[in-house]
């Protein structure tokens, strides 16, 4: 049974997402209808540098257009801005916008990205920040000043980011986590730990392995955090980043299956004309067979080119989704670059550079494979080191890459790992990754 | 085909040599991208279609 080719195809999210949706149906020759809705404002922009350079004020808002008028005009879109979807009629093949207004599609595209979690009891207390998008960016920029107390909860992306970008500009930061060390889900105790390390030199007071319980208030604003074991932190303002949640509620009575993310197959495809990419899409692993969610910017982009080119080829025809997962993060001087799945690697192990040198790069295994690799300053070399990945190569590896590994072509299709032997390598001084608190 | 770079946007993450490496690599230092060739043949299109489309830091905007 093979559907008829889709004449429109609606996209909800106008971020990373949905604009690479967007684009790769272009650039694959699709030249029916595309309605792209957004429930924001702003024409599609970036998010990461507003951790970054925009909460910094290195950069004003404007260079965080995700494209330039020009090759947002010659995309030929329908775009409906400001415009936030509230129902999807899978039967009629419509979404309804909050105007009232409905879309007829043939296709749909959900890429509603991810809300920033709130502590319970904070709406509307002043002082109290989430960053997730460019107003609360702008709210947060605006607060941070020499001398602000800042209480930072969360220790993630968010957290870490925030803190070394609130130091530089000369706030007193406290950060609060329930973890053990900044990143300790991305990177495990070790990298966490020089991390916390560097955090400390830059005058970051780190307050691990409690729970923020409570934000403290007074007249409506903020005045510190209670911690779950009783101690209390005063603040001028506070920093929420404990994490995102999907944004499916739109999608609540639409038949759409959705758990922790709209729940698709390998291939991106939820079923009924509904596809999805991006931080609200949970697919299908082809290689584990286990769902998998990712908030990565880099994630964004190639889903959303997968999902362009799954809907032209049809749900027959659609080929599984088997990325390297890439993300990166900057911190004071640090750049960080991540490639793979490091939750849940029990094996690390540093094959060049040093923690005391700040500059290395690392691999992690898991099962007697490798499941990823981190750079710290040292992205270039990182990045041989991925074909590693790719492959899932055996655990323990040898001492150095295949020369020939380098500036390979992208082996995101790379084959499944083959169970032959492993290679001849030096023995691990294996430093076992205990496995996160959660 | 003209390939323009912000190279203050760049955050190194080399998925542009990844999908195009004739025309992008990336500096040994601090990853940043660099620009082998500003003009590619026709047969690299593809290619750097492909660069601009992957690259997180939307630092690679490509005329035609
Ligand atoms: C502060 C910050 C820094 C980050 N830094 C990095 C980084 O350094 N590296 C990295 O790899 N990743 C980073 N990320 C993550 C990265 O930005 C995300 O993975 C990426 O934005 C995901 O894109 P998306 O399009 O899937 O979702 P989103 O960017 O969340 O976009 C979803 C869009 O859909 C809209 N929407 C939601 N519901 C509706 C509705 N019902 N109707 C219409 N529109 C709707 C939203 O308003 C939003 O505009 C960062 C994220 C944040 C918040
Ligand atoms: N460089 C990057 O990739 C980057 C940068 C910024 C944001 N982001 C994205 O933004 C989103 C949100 O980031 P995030 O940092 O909020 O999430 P996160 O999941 O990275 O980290 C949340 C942290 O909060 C801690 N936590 C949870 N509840 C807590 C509580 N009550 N008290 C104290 N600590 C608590 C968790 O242990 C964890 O360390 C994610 O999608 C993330 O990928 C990414
Ligand atoms: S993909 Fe983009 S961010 Fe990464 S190295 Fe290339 S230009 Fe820089």
């Amino acid at each position: 049974m093979t559907a008829a080719a889709p004449s429109r195809i609606a996209v909800v999210g106008a971020s990373a997402a949905g604009l690479s949706v967007a684009e790769g149906l272009r650039r694959d020759g699709y030249t029916g209808r595309v309605t792209l809705i957004g429930d924001e404002p702003h024409l599609p922009y970036d998010r990461p540098p507003l951790s970054k350079q925009l909460l910094s004020g290195a950069w004003d808002t404007d260079r965080l257009r995700l494209r330039s008028a020009e090759a947002l005009e010659a995309l030929d879109l329908e775009l409906r801005l400001g415009a936030a979807a509230v129902a999807l009629d899978t039967g009629a093949r419509e979404v309804a916008l909050a105007d009232g207004s409905r879309v007829g599609y043939d296709a749909l595209v959900v890429a509603t990205g991810v809300a920033a979690r709130r502590l319970p009891g904070t709406e509307g207390i002043a002082g109290v920040h989430v960053l997730r998008t460019l107003e609360d960016a702008v709210g947060l920029r605006e607060q941070l000043r020499p001398g602000l107390r800042l209480v930072i909860v969360g220790a993630g992306f968010v957290g870490a980011e925030a803190a070394a970008v609130a130091r530089e500009l000369g706030a007193e930061v406290t950060m609060v986590t329930d973890a053990a060390v900044p990143l300790a889900d991305a990177l495990g105790p070790d990298l966490g730990a020089m991390l916390s390390q560097v955090h400390a030199e830059h005058g970051v007071r780190i307050m691990p392995g409690v729970l923020v319980d409570a934000i403290l208030a007074a007249g409506g604003r903020a005045t510190g955090v209670r911690l779950a074991d009783g101690r209390t932190v005063e603040a001028d303002a506070v920093l929420v980043g404990i994490g995102a949640h999907p944004n499916t509620g739109w999608l609540a009575a639409s038949g759409v299956p959705v758990g922790n993310g709209v729940e698709c197959d390998a291939t991106l495809y939820a079923g009924s004309g509904v596809w999805a990419a991006g931080d609200v899409a949970s697919w299908l692993h082809p290689r584990t067979g286990r769902r998998l969610r990712i908030e990565h910017r880099a994630n964004a982009a190639e889903q959303g080119l997968a999902v362009a080119r799954n809907i032209l080829a049809g749900p027959e025809h659609a080929t599984p989704f088997d990325p390297v997962p890439y993300v990166w993060s900057d911190q004071y001087d640090l750049k960080i670059q991540i490639y793979g799945q490091l939750r849940g690697c029990d094996q690390v192990r540093i094959v060049e550079g040093s923690l005391a040198e700040r500059r290395l790069t690392a691999l992690y295994g898991r099962d007697g494979r490798v499941r990823g690799t981190v750079g710290i300053n040292m992205a270039r070399a990182t990045r041989r080191y991925r074909p590693l990945v790719a492959e899932q190569a055996a655990w323990p590896i040898a001492a150095d890459p295949d020369p020939a590994l380098s500036d390979g072509p992208a082996l995101s299709d790379g084959p499944a790992p083959s169970d032959g032997p492993a290679p001849s390598g030096v023995a691990l001084s294996g430093v076992a990754l205990s496995g996160r608190n959660a | 085909m003209k390939i323009s770079v912000d190279f203050d946007k760049c955050c190194g993450a080399g998925q542009c040599v990844l999908a195009a490496p004739d025309v992008f690599d990336q500096r040994d230092d601090d990853g940043i991208v660099v620009l082998l060739d500003a003009d590619p043949p026709a047969d690299q299109y593809d290619n750097v279609r492909q660069a601009a489309a992957v690259c997180p830091a939307a630092a690679i905007e490509v005329h035609e």
